[in-house]
């Protein structure tokens, strides 16, 4: 169901997030498109909202921006009016609001996750009718669709950043190239109480998997070591 | 939407489009607004930004104006060109610019490209698209240079070099092939008039001449008509009739003011009353 406006423009978008021990990754890919054309091929659709809070957008740019500033606006004012920090339920529970409330107008697909003092990390989907669910891992977008199944097989409980770092950088990849809508480099951010640490990894250093070269040219040979010919 | 209901939400009543909508698939002509078809463009390089247009306007397929200036005024270091239905535009960036003057005059501070671009992408997004302007703001400001992309439903970009309009196409094939970080003043020039000039020759939504403004740290200089590749040639006879061609038979001169009578209002005259 395409509820995009006509030359609204598009986050196509592989977005994800994954929770660890000591904090969350998130990641998403960098291509933003206005019908075929790719408006913008090195987007960032990781979103800070507070301190320790982003978010992943996908669904339409115009929408994500305008709702994630007004959670944005509202975290601040929170901060200052309890003076402290928000926990990450609250700023999902501002998205989710705003999500439902406005169903019928908007075309949003938000993952909020972060690091908090009372709960540790956490991350909360909430995909288009503005539904609220807290999960271990969440993907989201729309080449989130062709990588359930290799999320469901590898994701494992218990593991450390880099793992989780891995498994994100391999999903995104994996979508992005399954998904004419995704696609450029994949951004992620590693969020935990010591702070955001963002990463990047360009479009030629993707990981790579299958790639189909036995279709084209023979199986590749492992070539021979020649060894020089004595000459006397 | 589609339903009918007694209570009415909050926000904007679109309820115009879907009758307009409505009225267009049963075959009534849309008025057609004068569109700025379009290639604009902005590039970053070393010592700020550099602004292009082309200069056509069209009302459907017949060119409206032959040299129009799509780069308008925000403020002094902060100019925005603009693509989509003329009128939006202009009285888009007219209106920010004016509330950009008080704002500065408020806050006590040189304004700021972030400021201009979420003024214009909040106003956008209250419309929801139906305010067709697509672009391309840019500006130096005491944070550095800015360049920033704004569609007409809201969404904006940040980017070092950007193109939008119906020659955005032809224009960012060439940024793509030569934008360099960093680049030099002359050398940016050359890349946005080769942008524009692409799209000014391979769209037909845009042509006539190149317009080009750049901001820098210390002043702006708008270039209007930097090039003009598309000069008429001139005409090989003179096609004006001699004075005396069209024979002159009969005159007759009216007045126009047929009967004047002026009578004075008010007893003391034009006096103003003081008691």
């Amino acid at each position: 169901m395409n509820r995009l406006k006509s030359g609204e423009v598009n986050l196509g978008t592989s977005i994800m997030a994954v929770q660890f021990d000591k904090g969350v990754v998130i990641g998403a890919d960098s291509r933003t498109t206005t019908g075929s054309y790719i408006a913008n091929r090195v987007t960032d659709k990781l979103t800070h909202v507070h301190d320790r809070i982003y978010c992943c957008r996908s669904g339409s740019a115009a929408d994500t921006q305008a709702v994630a500033d007004i959670v944005h606006n509202y975290l601040q004012l929170y901060t200052q009016i309890h003076g402290a920090h928000p926990p990450v339920s609250s700023a999902a529970g501002m998205f989710q609001d705003i999500c439902y409330d406005n169903k019928d107008a908007l075309s949003a697909g938000i993952i909020v996750a972060g690091w908090d003092k009372e709960v540790g990390p956490s991350v909360y989907n909430i995909p288009l009718g503005g539904g609220l669910f807290r999960q271990p891992w969440a993907i989201g977008g729309s080449g989130s669709t062709y990588v359930y199944g290799y999320c469901d097989a590898t994701y494992q409980d218990g593991w450390g950043r880099d793992e989780t770092v891995e498994f994100v950088k391999n999903t995104l990849a994996l979508a992005m190239a399954r998904d004419g809508s995704s696609g450029g480099v994949i951004r992620m951010c590693v969020i935990t109480e010591d702070g955001v640490e963002r990463l990047f990894v360009p479009g030629d250093k993707l990981p790579k998997f299958w790639e189909g070269r036995e279709v084209l040219s023979g199986p590749v040979k492992k070539s021979v070591e020649q060894t020089a010919m004595a000459i006397e | 939407m589609s339903q009918q209901s007694v209570f009415s939400s909050p926000g904007f009543d679109f309820s115009n489009s879907v009758r307009n909508n409505f009225l267009q698939e049963k075959g009534l002509p849309l008025p057609k607004a004068t569109s700025t078809g379009t290639t604009i463009v902005g590039c970053l390089f070393k010592d700020g930004i550099i602004l292009g247009a082309d200069t056509r306007a069209t009302e459907g397929e017949i060119i409206a104006d032959k040299n129009c200036e799509k780069i308008h005024y925000i403020t002094e270091s902060i100019r925005c060109c603009g693509a989509g239905t003329a009128a939006d535009t202009e009285f888009t960036t007219a209106s920010i610019s004016s509330n950009m003057e008080l704002h500065a005059l408020s806050t006590g501070r040189k304004p700021r490209v972030v400021t201009v671009m979420t003024m214009l992408k909040q106003y956008l997004f209250q419309y929801q698209g139906h305010v067709g302007a697509a672009l391309v703001l840019g500006g130096v400001d005491s944070t550095g240079p800015h360049l920033f992309t704004i569609h007409p439903h809201g969404s904006t970009d940040k980017l070092p070099y950007v193109t939008m309009g119906s020659g955005s196409l032809a224009a960012m094939a060439v940024f793509e092939s030569s934008w360099k970080p960093n680049m030099e003043r002359n050398d940016a020039l050359a890349l946005v008039s080769a942008a524009v000039s692409a799209g000014i020759f391979n769209d037909l939504g845009s042509g006539s001449n190149v317009d080009a403004c750049i901001i820098t740290a210390t002043q702006t200089e708008m270039l209007r008509n930097f090039v003009k590749p598309n000069e008429r040639v001139e005409k090989e006879r003179h096609y004006t009739f001699r004075r005396g061609t069209t024979a002159w038979k009969s005159e007759n001169i009216r007045d126009l003011i047929i009967n004047e009578d002026i009578t004075l209002v008010g007893a003391t005259g034009d006096a103003m009353d003081t008691s």
